[in-house]
């Protein structure tokens, strides 16, 4: 026994308590530890899994697009993209990005970019290259250890072949925006998955786009996936259902080569046997790849400033006056009505113009036509002889009979955002829209295809259908082997139509509009057309409608295009229409296609065309 | 060689034990480093650990053989420049890691340490010095010669450096300076009657949210104060009552002087559901690390909670749970009873030295000690808030690991004391 026990005979007592308190103090850990590492052991085991294992949605391959040929529009191919995992430092995230510049085209002002956007979104991880390709993607594998918050995602990114060829018809895919998802239509779609924005792709989002399916990956307490990026596959993703359009890709790819490039207009080619749309083509047009994984805010802005808006699909969103493409349906209506006949007169001759009231009507040939029938009318497009038709028609009628056949409605093709044509529905159409009561003159210009009237490309090319088939035709389709549902009906009788087309085949002769785009091994039959706008008055918009057919058969295609002030429908639109003819006819009857020309081209290189009429 | 490490050691049990734990400690260091997403800071923090421990143990050899008059002589300058010091890092101190928006550190070049961690044993020195001089004074102290005012200046010389500490704010720490004072005065030989009239205003802070629960308490309070009233004076139970009563109505004001982190802490210990993202997070993830241990754990380096990074300052205050993962409720045991053997030697050696001093020496290393071992592995499990506190000899950090190996030196020193 020490002099400290002697002095202080309490403290045997509390070194005791002391080590009771210790015991007990112990004793409560020890079981508070059995309790969580033995009993509830498997709970926590379950929590431990659960905690790093995520869900993660594994997207689906959309359906791959086919033209009629089997020939691939589109398709899903793998796709990477690059992404910064976030972390508790920022300067990290400025670090990794400096030294992914060594491996990507990234500038400062990049940089600075998307270090804003990592700012605003701290826990986000940072997109940083939505499309990247597998050899950028297999050199950052390599220098993965100096890069560890850079995660390569592989999910299945869209692939367009003939990408600014069918841009317009296609349209183009891109991340579905919070507005969509609110909409009915997009009701079971969630964040971050890809949908189709225009054309094809948004029409037929439903079939095209597949199921998701669903994986588990590690993933460590900021989310970061920590294990093999493909993870435990739970359900397979469904791929979209593969579709075949009617489009001719060939042909698309032709039309995007002959089109000026610098003019913007439209060209669309229907098949006469069905409706069905063989090329649908927009000038100027866009890449449309150039959307997948997110465009760049800097080239969307551009695209969307252009002056010649490439976005804007002129085939089936335009609309233009139809010029004297028109005078068919006011001959139509004439026939129909009885009111006049395939080699009637009218009372006056064409002398370069007429007089209504004390008002001169010019006719655009300031020579005069002199006496011609309706057949010589159509092939000359004289407005004279149309102006006394309209007249005779009314402006009641016109209008009654003009909205009867569609002009001021959709042709129904299987494609987001179709405009329907502008025309009057009625004489209330000038109060409303002018302000004053219709004039019985207003049919003056309308007859020629000017005033109040407004129509799609793809319009024009219904009504051409309609005559091409002897009155009738389906709506256009894109989709091929699909029944067309609505018809439209121009409800004239099959020896008028005859009249119409004989009239359109004399275009083709000498002295008609198209005569200096004849072709070698088909017959054309078409309307040129000229057509004063008010965008640019001096300049008239050129249009071409025609239909073609090896000779003496039934015409097997209906091509329309247009030139946005392209001034002249016969030297600028009718050879691109007799061309885009010319080179699908020859592709169907096995015909090279590599000798395509006109009669004019013919004429200016001096080869010989024995074939042409003189 | 085993006369060789004895004579080095000086108390070879004790010793062996806090060199096992400090090993372990290194090595669990290192496995917290071990991620899946490397964090290059992370990574090598256990070699400047290895440093540290030597120099630890550098300390050990030096301080275990100064001469323990001379420490006695220096507890008291220890404590006033320490005092110093804590007042100067609320002014200019830094703070560090995730305990940034803190001042806890003070950087002296490239060198940072915790001046709370000086602190922490120059307290301890200073209050022995007070304790030992006044048993002294009253001649062998019996039980009839205690007064509750004796506890004043106790409370006072422990009261000022714990201030300091609560208002960098650090509250583990201050928590360890509470478990050296009421350690002390427990082993001074105090009615334990007057420890708990001494803690009482802060029971009546924890149940002054209850009006009931408070009133319940009260009337306790009045029953036992009544019933120990002939060893009390009477402006004594006026103040303990006074006291009580005030902390009890001022509860709620202190309260909302209470940082958010603070409250919510608070909140989240009396219901860890409560706010699972926020300060709930790092129950639940420490938690579900030790749970999923289970009985033999994951392996050494293979904790998937650390690895993924789900653990929350896992190689400082939640590396118990990293050990829990790892090895299972047989590591959790194995740590647990090297520390309580470390804790019984304290206590064994507090009741065999020789001088009065030595052994409120000893006893207050225990009070901190085990303060720091209960409140860390206790609030892995939730059984106490969670609170920034370190493992003694585990956890990483240089100047507590060196502190730590300062006070085994003073504790082996002192139970040499004859």
């Amino acid at each position: 026994m020490n002099q400290f026990q002697v002095a202080h005979p309490e403290a045997s007592q509390r070194a005791r308590i002391a080590v009771v308190g210790l015991i007990a103090l112990f004793a409560v850990l020890t079981v508070a530890f059995f309790r969580l590492q033995v009993l509830e052991a498997n709970t926590y085991e379950l929590r431990s899994e659960s905690n790093r294992l995520r869900p993660f949605p594994i997207e689906a391959p959309r359906g791959a697009v086919f033209d009629r040929d089997g020939r691939v529009v589109a398709s899903s191919v793998p796709g990477y993209s690059l992404h910064v995992f976030p972390s508790a430092a920022s300067e990290v995230m400025e670090t990794t990005l400096e030294r992914l510049q060594s491996y990507l085209d990234l500038d400062d002002e990049r940089i600075e970019l998307l270090l804003e956007r990592a700012r605003r979104e701290p826990y986000q991880p940072l997109l940083v290259d939505g499309d990247a390709d597998f050899d950028l993607v297999s050199t950052l594998e390599e220098h993965r250890a100096e890069l560890p918050n850079v995660v390569v995602r592989m999910d299945p990114k869209r692939q367009y072949q003939a990408a600014r060829a069918v841009s317009h018809l296609m349209g183009y895919v891109g991340e579905v925006t919070a507005e969509e998802l609110e909409q009915e239509r997009y009701s079971e779609y969630s964040r971050g998955m890809t949908v189709g924005k225009e054309g094809v792709e948004r029409q037929y989002e439903a079939r095209l786009q597949g199921k998701r399916g669903l994986r588990y990956s590690e993933v460590d307490a900021l989310g970061r996936v920590v294990s093999s990026p493909f993870g435990q596959v739970v359900q397979a993703p469904e791929p979209g259902v593969d579709m075949q359009l009617n489009l001719d890709l060939d042909l698309m790819e032709w039309i995007h080569h002959i089109f000026p490039d610098s003019m913007r207009g439209a060209v669309v080619v229907l098949d006469a046997e069905d409706g069905g749309v063989l090329a649908l083509y927009s000038a100027p047009t866009f890449d449309p790849n150039s959307f997948v994984g997110g465009i760049e805010p800097d080239e969307w802005a551009s695209l969307n400033s252009d002056p010649d808006q490439p976005l804007f699909n002129r085939a089936v969103v335009g609309r233009y006056a139809p010029g004297s493409t028109w005078k068919l349906a006011v001959a139509a209506i004439g026939l129909q009505l009885g009111l006049v006949e395939a080699h009637e007169h009218m009372p006056q001759g064409c002398t370069g113009g007429m007089f209504v009231g004390n008002r001169r009507f010019g006719c655009w040939e300031e020579a005069g036509h002199g006496a011609l029938n309706l057949v010589e009318a159509i092939q000359h497009s004289c407005n004279v002889y149309f102006y006394q038709l309209g007249l005779r028609i009314g402006l009641e009628r016109l209008l009654a009979n003009a909205n009867e056949m569609g002009f001021a409605r959709q042709c129904g093709i299987d494609l987001p955002r179709e405009s329907p044509g502008v025309f009057p529905g009625g004489l209330g159409f000038w109060e409303e829209r002018f302000g004053y009561r219709a004039q019985e003159t207003e049919v003056l210009s309308l007859a020629i295809g000017q005033g109040p009237n407004d129509q799609t490309p793809l319009g024009i090319a219904q009504f051409y259908l309609a005559m091409a088939r002897g009155g009738q035709a389906p709506a256009p389709r894109i989709l091929r082997g699909e029944e067309a549902g609505a018809t439209w009906d121009i409800g004239i009788s099959p020896e008028h139509g005859e009249v119409l087309i004989e009239g359109l085949r004399r275009v083709f002769m000498p002295g008609g509009t198209g005569y200096m785009s004849s072709l070698e091994h088909w017959e054309l039959m078409g309307k040129s057309g000229t057509a004063q706008n008010a965008q640019d008055p001096d300049r008239s918009h050129a249009w071409f409608a025609a239909m073609a057919g090896p000779r003496g058969e039934q015409p097997e295609i209906v091509v329309v295009v247009l030139v946005e002030l392209g001034e002249s429908g016969s030297i600028v639109a009718a050879p691109l229409a007799a061309k885009s003819a010319d080179y699908f006819l020859r592709k169907r009857y096995g015909i090279p296609t590599d000798t395509i020309q006109t009669l004019r081209e013919h004429i200016l290189t001096g080869t010989p065309a024995p074939w042409a009429i003189w | 060689m085993r006369a060789l490490f004895s004579r080095w050691a000086l108390d070879s049990g004790f010793v062996l034990a806090l060199l096992a734990l400090s090993a372990f400690g290194v090595a669990m260091i290192y496995s917290t480093g071990q991620l899946n997403v490397p964090s290059p800071v992370v990574e090598g923090v256990w070699i400047r650990q290895l440093v540290w421990f030597a120099l630890g143990l550098t300390a050990f050899t030096i301080i275990s053989r100064i001469s323990s008059n001379w420490i006695e002589w220096i507890s008291v300058p220890a404590y006033v420049l320490a005092v110093v010091l804590l007042a100067v890092t609320l002014v200019v101190g830094t703070g560090r890691g995730t305990a940034a928006g803190v001042t806890s550190f003070l950087q002296f070049g490239g060198f940072q340490f915790q001046p709370a961690e000086v602190a922490k044993i120059a307290t301890i020195l200073a209050l022995a010095r007070l304790m030992a001089s006044r048993r002294e004074a009253t001649g062998h102290g019996s039980r009839r010669s205690w007064q509750l005012t004796d506890v004043i200046a106790p409370s006072a010389l422990v009261g000022l450096p714990l201030l300091l500490v609560l208002l960098q704010p650090d509250l583990g720490t201050a928590m360890a300076f509470v478990g050296i004072l009421m350690a002390v005065l427990f082993w001074s030989g105090i009615p334990l009657t007057y420890l708990f009239l001494l803690v009482s205003p802060a029971i009546a802070l924890i149940v002054s949210f209850n009006t009931w629960l408070f009133s319940a308490y009260m009337v306790v309070l009045v029953g036992l104060l009544y019933l120990r009233r002939s060893r009390l004076y009477t402006f004594e139970y006026v103040a303990v009552l006074v006291f009580n009563l005030a902390v009890g109505t001022v509860a709620r004001i202190l309260w909302d002087s209470l940082a958010p982190y603070q409250q919510n802490r608070v909140l989240v210990f009396l219901d860890p559901g409560l706010d699972p993202q926020q300060a709930g997070y790092h129950l639940v993830q420490s938690k579900v690390a030790i749970g999923s241990g289970g009985l033999t754990g994951k392996g050494f380096t293979l904790g998937t909670q650390k690895r993924f990074n789900f653990l929350p300052e896992q190689h400082t205050d939640f590396i118990f749970a990293v050990i829990g993962e790892e090895f299972g409720f047989v590591g959790t045991l194995l740590v647990l009873s090297g520390f309580a053997y470390v804790l019984f030697r304290l206590v064994r050696m507090a009741t065999g030295t020789g001088s009065h001093f030595a052994s409120f020496v000893l006893f207050g290393i225990f009070g901190a000690w085990i303060t720091h071992v209960f409140v860390n592995t206790g609030m892995t499990v939730g059984l106490v808030p969670v609170t920034g506190i370190p493992l003694p000899f585990i956890s990483y950090g240089g100047s507590f690991l060196l502190m730590c190996w300062v006070a085994a030196a003073l504790a082996v020193r002192a139970a040499r004391q004859h």
